[in-house]
């Protein structure tokens, strides 16, 4: 090659000097679980700053929801936090029944209780498990799976669905709860303490998982409250605030539990509340079985005829469960004008809806109070001038799901 | 903390440019001139006796029948202490959807602002980076406004009056 060829390449002044790195973690990366990007700008191993993107699995539900029939927006709350369906379930359940001043008997209040607290473990589970995969220890999230497994058995046994559950109704459930379903939850509550206790066993004290986890992500309890964090990962800071206490829905009030929270607002600490959140959801549990036996089993939804989607079998025989069938499908019930704002806890956080409806069939605008979309923004702060891998276990332990964050 | 109180707190210091008081499905809510929204939050925020410090959500309503006051900016806020939420309303024109943010108070209002203007076209004056956040960049309209039919409004096998209004 003749020297005329020869072409020096001309840089831009700023890429010589930089003597930092670009890296793109995400949107699609094995240690994100999830569709997340960050744009980090690292110096080594230290993360400078993060810019984060997101909107990749977004799918308008707020709009869709304003021209849904009331029954029909619920499989859309599936969707949201895909890890705990049945509590943005229960969630819109809930909301709508405020909106329309309906009364739940206690046996509907405290079955919804029960499979809210299953749903809180499996996606506490799911979380935890993660952490503990992206220290580099996969053995205790294939134990727990097996958990997880027979808690979606339950879902299944009751609704037919294991993770779009779509579980209840308007005014109660679909069909109570089967002898079969009875028999897995009693078998499966016999199992969780050791599962658990064999779970914390495997990481809680175990030097290298503490040494990992320890002092990576944290964020202050004043920080995290103007930030907007709700659920364990404020709890993990030190401050008690917990939907299920300060504002009960389905009957919370009837039962006794502790809201275990964390001081230092690490990885370490919000995997620790979660953890004790597992125990607690369980004794909640115990309650809500030990008190069910006292009521009368036949009971599992209100006696609301014109809101409640009546059964099957009686749409084919009776004339008046037709009429309301059809006009509940058909979204030509009546619906008060009206504006609540409602909200649940959630696995992750104070899950809202905020809805306003004009007395027309559909919503007039429903928005959702998506708890990990608050908290995320949150996350460059916390990855700060802290290391690559801190960054990635601080984005599993705060249980970012990308169909919440999205809507 | 009573609702009368807050009421009479914020009548006091603010006059005329609150009104509407009312409490509906368990929230205490009032509308406000959105000009003055940064203030009635910062008082709200400050004031020893109220202290509501916690976002809990920002976001928009589009009443297309209201004239001039079309877009409804909605903040809900909570004292975790007393355990009281609130809710305020500001109503701005479509035809210059202004007001100012609330990044400076609440860290957690950055990406909720930047969803209502994603959704609605809010103008949040002041925020640190007003893009868009779910949807597209290229976007070039305001998807969740009411002019926005969820079906194509040039259909004509729907009927309407037998399917829905």
């Amino acid at each position: 090659m003749s020297d005329q060829h020869i072409q020096h390449i001309q840089l831009a002044e700023e890429s010589i000097q930089k003597q930092t790195t670009t890296l793109n973690l995400g949107p699609t990366h094995p240690a994100t679980h999830g569709i997340f990007e960050n744009v980090l700008e690292i110096d080594g191993e230290k993360v400078l700053s993060a810019t984060q993107n997101l909107g990749y699995i977004h799918r308008a539900f707020e709009k869709i929801a304003e021209r849904r029939p009331y029954g029909q927006i619920q499989p859309l709350t599936d969707r949201l936090n895909y890890c705990s369906a049945p509590i943005n379930n229960i969630g819109w359940q809930t909301t709508v029944e405020k909106l329309l001043g309906l009364t739940m008997p206690k046996r509907v209040d405290y079955l919804r209780v029960m499979l809210m607290e299953f749903a809180r473990i499996a996606d506490h589970l799911v979380c935890n498990s993660i952490v503990a995969v992206d220290t580099g220890a996969l053995t205790p999230f294939t134990y727990v799976f097996q958990i997880r497994e027979r808690i979606y058995e339950i879902y299944e046994a009751i609704c037919g669905a294991r993770l779009t559950t779509n579980i209840g109704r308007i005014g109660g459930f679909e069909r109570n709860l089967s002898d079969d379903c009875w028999k897995k939850v009693h078998a499966l509550m016999e199992d969780l303490p050791k599962a658990l206790h064999e779970f914390e066993t495997l990481l809680n004290r175990n030097r290298i998982f503490m040494d990992r986890c320890i002092g990576a992500g944290p964020i202050s309890a004043e920080r995290a409250l103007n930030y907007g964090f709700t659920g364990p990962n404020l709890r993990a800071t030190g401050v008690d605030y917990d939907v299920r206490v300060h504002s009960p829905y389905c009957s919370y009030e009837d039962f006794e539990f502790d809201i275990p929270v964390g001081t230092n607002g690490d990885v370490y600490d919000r995997f620790m509340v979660r953890n004790g959140e597992m125990w607690q959801s369980y004794k909640i549990i115990q309650q809500a079985i030990e008190k069910l036996k006292d009521l009368d089993p036949s009971v599992y939804h209100a006696d609301v005829p014109a809101y409640y989607l009546p059964e099957k079998k009686e749409v084919y025989t009776k004339m008046e469960a037709l009429i309301y069938h059809f006009k509940i499908v058909m979204g030509e019930i009546d619906i008060k004008a009206g504006e609540v704002y409602h909200s649940v806890e959630g696995a992750n956080g104070e899950l809202g809806f905020y809805l306003i409806s004009d007395g027309g069939r559909a919503p007039f605008r429903l928005h959702f109070r998506r708890p990990c979309f608050i908290y995320y923004q949150a996350y460059p702060e916390m990855i700060k001038d802290g290391l690559l891998s801190d960054a990635v276990i601080a984005l599993s332990s705060m249980n970012v799901i990308a169909g919440e964050l999205d809507a | 903390m009573t609702n009368e109180y807050i009421q009479q707190v914020l009548s006091d210091q603010f006059g005329a440019s609150v009104w509407g008081f009312e409490e509906s499905f368990g929230i205490f809510s009032f509308n406000m001139k959105p000009e003055i929204n940064m203030q009635v939050l910062q008082f709200l925020y400050e004031d020893a006796g109220l202290a509501f410090q916690f976002l809990t959500d920002i976001t928009a309503v589009h009443y297309p029948d209201r004239k001039d006051e079309e877009l409804c900016v909605v903040y809900h806020i909570h004292n975790l202490v007393a355990n009281k939420r609130i809710r305020i309303r500001a109503s701005v024109p479509l035809a210059q959807p202004d007001i100012a943010t609330a990044t400076t108070l609440f860290s957690s209002a950055n990406w909720m602002e930047r969803e209502t203007f994603d959704f609605f076209g809010v103008n949040f004056i002041g925020h640190p980076n007003l893009v868009r956040i779910l949807n597209v960049d290229e976007m070039n309209y305001f998807p969740m406004r009411k002019e926005f039919p969820m079906e194509d409004p040039t259909r004509t096998d729907k009927d309407d009056e037998m399917f829905g209004r």
